[in-house]
């Protein structure tokens, strides 16, 4: 029966989701124990809020991301930070993708540019903050330029990687069948590159965010690493987990909408099938 | 009469990239004239070169020496009046099977509704309609035949390049898909060269067959004429008698070359 079928995989889905739930719950709960000066005795530390200081308080963080939203006052700094980290993320992308198929077609550019390729990538890329301070400013385009560091050689190396891949069969079928280099482009490198592309998009939102934030936290007037920054300074533990957690949230929902791109664009994949079990 | 298909004096010897010393030569001398509406299977032991030899006459590879000279006119780039069957997967995965069967259509600019059109009518053609909006890893492995079968076909192309197309398949679909290829076929009489390492299949399609050497240095050591009547069915024809009696002439020619070619499997 086809109904009672799709009433067990949904309950299969929900018990999932109540685990993950129970999860979340169950270390909020051993935070929040260990943490609150009056449940217990202190165990480790020699205060009973010395815990609270280095750790916070779940309370304390809820609250605190509660009133910046009631207040309105986390508006103005959240929308920055996405706005930077939207813009490294479109900007690294589409330059990756673009040079990835570039190089990837041209032997001998991509022969000459090797080892200045590796060396770029290689380099620890945050420490060029500051040059991008001095070029841009403080503003939000020294952020978008860190992070488009960080975004681009993931993806780059992936569209190339990718590239480099495609089954020679189909490209000598396409080329059978008439393919103008143009439209072995589009039709055969481009779509084949796309599955390694999504790949590094999953992993290239941690980074954009990366790149925003540590902007901000090295020097800038707006923005959630602003927040953060500015509340280490007062040992504020609680605004500083309530950074995190506000960040971990987009960038979950960032890499969800990636998710959801890629489930509409990659109709054509393979996807492992489970059997029914009845 | 001219050949529509002429691989003249071919060699093909290829270079080790890491050292120029090491060379590999996989076909020598040969030559090989496809008539017009004549299907040549060409059978030998397994790294005798027989795929080399067919993307030199798909101009998908260049040979080291010799001519191919297509309708007349020497070849230069991909022969545009071949249609090419490959023995691995080859269609675009990322295409559902319409799209597939129209790509070369798409390619040459034929406008997109027409051009859908004559894709179902192929689909239809090759037993598939209703199977349009599936992609390739979606459908069995002798329905993916039959797509690449149609995807070449849409194009009328006048010669098909065939490399054990239907090897991957158990006997029954190979059978099966051996017939639809002869029914094709015997609609419009297309040039065929069907390269194959079974000689039952090249003896049951064929009008002619020819046997190469086992490699390195493959050449064509004998060339048969199989004149069993047409239309055949490829299951029931490998029982006659005249068959066993031209698939033993041919075995006898080919046997010492499939030890040859086996010995040197063994050594590498």
């Amino acid at each position: 029966m086809p109904n009672s079928r799709s009433n067990r995989a949904r309950s299969g889905r929900l018990r999932l989701r109540a685990l993950q739930v129970l999860v979340l719950v169950l270390l909020v709960v051993i935070w929040h124990v260990l943490t609150s000066p009056t449940l217990l005795p202190p165990i480790y530390f020699a205060e009973a809020n010395q815990a609270a200081f280095f750790f916070g308080e779940p309370v304390k963080v809820f609250a605190r991301l509660w009133q910046w939203f009631v207040s309105g006052e986390i508006y103005e700094h959240l929308w920055v930070t996405l706005v930077e980290t939207l813009l490294a993320f479109l900007i690294g992308t589409v330059s990756g993708v673009v040079i990835g198929l570039w190089l990837a077609l041209s032997p001998t550019a991509s022969a000459v540019l090797d080892p200045y390729i590796k060396a770029v990538n290689a380099m620890p890329r945050v420490i060029l903050a500051p040059i991008f301070f001095v070029w841009f400013g403080l503003g939000i385009a020294s952020k978008v330029a860190l992070g488009v560091t960080l975004v681009f050689f993931i993806v780059f190396f992936n569209v190339y990687q990718g590239v480099r891949e495609v089954s020679p069969v189909v490209l000598a079928n396409a080329r059978m069948l008439g393919a103008s280099p143009r439209q072995l482009l589009r039709h055969v490198y481009v779509p084949s590159a796309m599955s390694w592309v999504f790949a590094s998009l999953h992993n290239s939102v941690g980074l954009a965010f990366v790149g925003a934030v540590v902007g901000e936290y090295l020097g800038s007037a707006k923005g959630v690493g602003y927040l953060i920054h500015q509340a280490e300074g007062f040992f504020d533990m609680n605004t500083v987990v309530a950074g995190i957690v506000l960040l971990t949230a987009f960038a979950l929902l960032l890499d969800w909408a990636v998710g959801l791109a890629e489930r509409r664009l990659m109709v054509w994949q393979p996807r492992s099938i489970e059997t029914e079990r009845t | 009469m001219t050949p529509v298909l002429a691989l003249e004096r071919i060699s093909c010897t290829f270079l080790s990239r890491d050292d120029a010393s090491e060379r590999y030569t996989a076909v020598d001398d040969t030559t090989l004239l496809i008539g017009e509406g004549e299907f040549v299977s060409v059978v030998g032991p397994t790294g005798c070169g027989k795929t080399t030899l067919l993307n030199v006459a798909a101009g998908l590879l260049k040979p080291s020496t010799g001519t191919v000279t297509v309708l007349g006119r020497s070849l230069g780039g991909i022969n545009t009046r071949a249609g090419y069957m490959f023995q691995t997967e080859a269609l675009m995965p990322w295409r559902n099977t319409l799209e597939n069967v129209v790509a070369g259509l798409e390619f040459r600019g034929v406008a997109r509704e027409e051009a859908l059109e004559r894709g179902d009518a192929w689909l239809k053609r090759v037993g598939l309609s209703g199977f349009g909006k599936r992609y390739p890893h979606q459908l069995s492995g002798g329905m993916r035949k039959r797509v690449a079968l149609a995807q070449m076909l849409i194009l009328n192309p006048q010669i098909l390049l065939m490399d054990e197309p239907f090897s991957a398949l158990d006997v029954q679909t190979r059978q099966l898909m051996e017939n639809e290829l002869l029914e094709l076929w015997s609609a419009d009489r297309k040039s065929v060269v069907f390269i194959t390492h079974d000689l039952e299949e090249a003896i049951s399609l064929s009008d002619r067959v020819v046997v190469l050497s086992a490699g390195p240095a493959s050449h064509p050591i004998g060339d048969f004429a199989i004149d069993l009547p047409r239309p055949r069915d490829v299951a029931e024809i490998r029982l006659t008698p005249h068959f066993i009696e031209i698939h033993a002439k041919i075995w006898r020619a080919m046997k010492e070359e499939v030890l040859k070619g086996y010995a040197q499997q063994q050594k590498q």
